[in-house]
């Protein structure tokens, strides 16, 4: 067996310093008074205006029309994230049901059509999407935020691969215990399926909540903010004569990282599990 | 509780490949059908048809006094257990022996019974709340057969259900699957490619052999009367010798040696000769008999097999382990145990019916020219 030695933990020990300590640098400069950060620059001690930073940045109204506080920014978030993770692991579960468990004429080939739009990211076609649904006046709707995203070839592949792995015995059964199509995959595949959706359920959350452009473009009304665009928005709004409020800045940022963080922690278990091996 | 008939059954699959053709089987109520052939012999996809699985290209099947030939697996009344045991992996036990209750809207009551009955029956009341991955693979099998017993079918249909378990399993499981089937006395339809397993379960079996019925009789029957050469060739172990002789005037020519048939001979000209390794027996002093060079030995315990060969043409013998070996050996068979294949179509040559008592074969060694 291949005993760890001092060197391989220098190596791992250099990786957690890089991606740790930005964020630590980050959250004990969140803790200074604005006028602080502007006159020293970042810090790596703890400044003791914890609770007001965040308190305020929580709480306050602001924006331009003060309608907005990072808790509602929060919940926009939790919803783009959450709808956005739901909303594709449903979407692709059932595209992959139809394309492995069901013949129809041309199967093969609209799983291909599937897959080559992972070549058209949101990016690509954000003019078209944008037009959309505009014409359907979404703008400023969660609907508008969330749908056009939802599309998704990677989660259809997963899921693709996952059904394709599974038993037909296990079909054949269900059918001969008398279960339908329907049945068959609320009562099987998607029990089987767990794993697989806590993975995939990971990996989109974060995606989703980490959108920024699509948001920026989908939503001028501030109540439907994001906290990733609030972040932008401290630092363009208080410019000015005044001393951009750095620390809320960083305060946002060091929120906006935490529900992320906590769906990997929690999850992780699962996420591992559902990358490896399946529940067959 | 039916009685089965499957009237000339084809599937054909694209391409016009025919890999069941027009097979006829008539399975009375209560009756335990084997059916067993090589892999690819068509077998299973007969099972599955019945099962609904597949769907029947020709011909009927009727279970009871219903065509199902176009209706849906759950409801033909039919029960499967699959190689694999296809238990849902996300359900414990007794979920798993209670989904197709459920899904038919039975009594929650009657549904606890029926599942405590059956695993009463196959032992696995302690189990009922595992799911299958904690069990062994014996377990996940009486769970799968369980799941078959609680519906309560007309039929049972099993797919090879032994297949995954180890050599000692697979036997007591046989046994277990043969008093389970007595005790609840349902028509039971049974697929393997394991002879042995054909032979002590069946009541009757089936030999199929590349999408056809080759033979269909009790296991005896089949063991001392084989069709042709393929369910000669298949069912027994070790298989049956089979050599090539010529039948002239009434004797039988294999190499050398002359085998009088006593006026029974099937045919005249070329035949294939099929000799039983059991029916081979040493030839006493002062017998005719057939020099046979020994080529290897298998030792099994309870006998021994010996390899080797008459005349250049390889024949296994079963010895009993006591007998004392040396490198050529005398053997003899009686005239009534010989059985007689057409050398082109395979088919069984039935000898005329005059059998008259086991006369001791005469066998005589031409004399050569040199």
């Amino acid at each position: 067996m291949y005993r760890t030695k001092i060197f391989d933990h220098v190596i791992l020990l250099f990786g957690v310093f890089i991606m740790v300590a930005p964020v630590v640098v980050a959250f004990m400069t969140s803790t200074h008074e604005a006028a602080d950060i502007h006159r020293n620059g970042l810090s790596l001690t703890w400044g003791g205006h914890f609770v007001e930073t965040y308190t305020t940045v929580l709480t306050r109204e602001g924006g331009f029309t003060g309608k907005i506080t990072g808790f509602n920014m929060m919940l926009n978030s939790m919803i783009l994230g959450l709808g956005f993770a739901v909303g594709k692991i449903v979407l692709s579960m059932m595209a992959a049901y139809a394309l492995v468990y069901f013949r129809f004429p041309l199967a093969t080939f609209f799983f291909w059509v599937i897959f080559t739009t992972l070549l058209l990211p949101l990016e690509v076609r954000i003019l078209p999407s944008y037009e959309v649904m505009n014409t359907l006046k979404l703008t400023n709707t969660y609907t508008g935020l969330i749908v056009p995203l939802l599309a998704s070839a990677t989660g259809t592949f997963y899921f693709r691969q996952f059904f394709k792995s599974v038993p037909d015995e296990l079909l054949e059964a269900a059918r001969i215990d008398g279960a339908g199509p329907f049945k068959f995959f609320i009562d099987v595949l998607v029990p089987l399926s767990r794993t697989m959706m806590a993975a995939i359920f990971i990996i989109m959350f974060v995606y989703g909540w980490n959108q920024y452009l699509w948001p920026t473009l989908m939503t001028t009304d501030e109540g439907f903010f994001t906290l990733v665009r609030g972040i932008k928005q401290i630092l363009l709004v208080w410019v000015g004569s005044n001393i951009p409020d750095y620390n809320e800045a960083f305060a946002l940022a060091i929120l906006a990282m935490l529900p992320p963080v906590m769906i990997v922690v929690i999850f992780q278990r699962w996420f591992i599990k559902g990358l490896t091996e399946s529940d067959k | 509780m039916a009685a089965i008939t499957i009237a000339e059954v084809s599937k054909i699959y694209h391409g016009n490949v025919e890999a069941v053709k027009s097979v006829s089987i008539d399975i009375e109520d209560g009756e335990f059908i084997v059916l067993v052939g090589p892999s690819g012999c068509g077998k299973s996809t007969l099972l599955r048809m019945v099962a609904g699985l597949e769907t029947i290209s020709k011909g009927t099947v009727t279970i009871g006094s219903r065509v199902i030939n176009d209706v849906d697996p759950a409801e033909r009344d039919i029960a499967m257990v699959f190689q694999n045991y296809a238990l849902y992996p996300h359900m414990t036990v007794y979920e798993n022996l209670a989904y197709g209750l459920k899904n038919r809207k039975t009594p929650k009551a009657e549904i606890d019974a029926r599942v405590a009955e059956a695993a009463r029956m196959l032992e696995i009341e302690p189990y009922l709340q595992r799911k299958p991955r904690a069990l062994s693979g014996g377990q996940r099998q009486r769970v799968a057969m369980g799941r078959a017993i609680v519906r309560k079918p007309a039929a049972f249909l099993f797919d090879e259900p032994l297949s995954n378990l180890d050599a000692k399993l697979r036997v007591s499981m046989r046994g277990e699957i043969k008093r389970l089937q007595k005790r609840l006395g349902t028509t039971s339809l049974y697929v393997t490619h394991d002879q042995l397993e054909a032979m002590t379960l069946a009541d009757r079996l089936v030999v199929l052999n590349g999408g056809r019925i080759e033979q269909i009789g009790r296991p005896l029957d089949v063991y001392h009367r084989p069709a042709s050469t393929f369910v000669a060739s298949f069912i027994g172990s070790p298989a049956m010798n089979l050599i090539k002789g010529q039948i002239d005037g009434g004797s039988l020519h294999v190499g050398l040696y002359r085998i009088e048939l006593g006026g029974r001979a099937p045919v005249e000209g070329p035949v294939t000769v099929g000799l039983r390794a059991e029916d081979l027996k040493l030839a006493g002093v002062g017998e005719d008999a057939m020099m046979f060079q020994v080529d290897y030995v298998e030792e099994l315990g309870a006998q021994r097999l010996v390899h080797g060969s008459i005349e250049g043409q390889p024949l296994t013998i079963a010895l009993s382990p006591e007998t004392p070996l040396s490198g050529d050996l005398a053997v003899t068979i009686a005239v009534d145990r010989l059985h007689f294949f057409s050398p082109e179509t395979g088919k069984r040559l039935e000898r005329g019916t005059s059998f008259a008592s086991e006369a001791p074969v005469e066998t005589h060694r031409l004399e050569t020219a040199s």
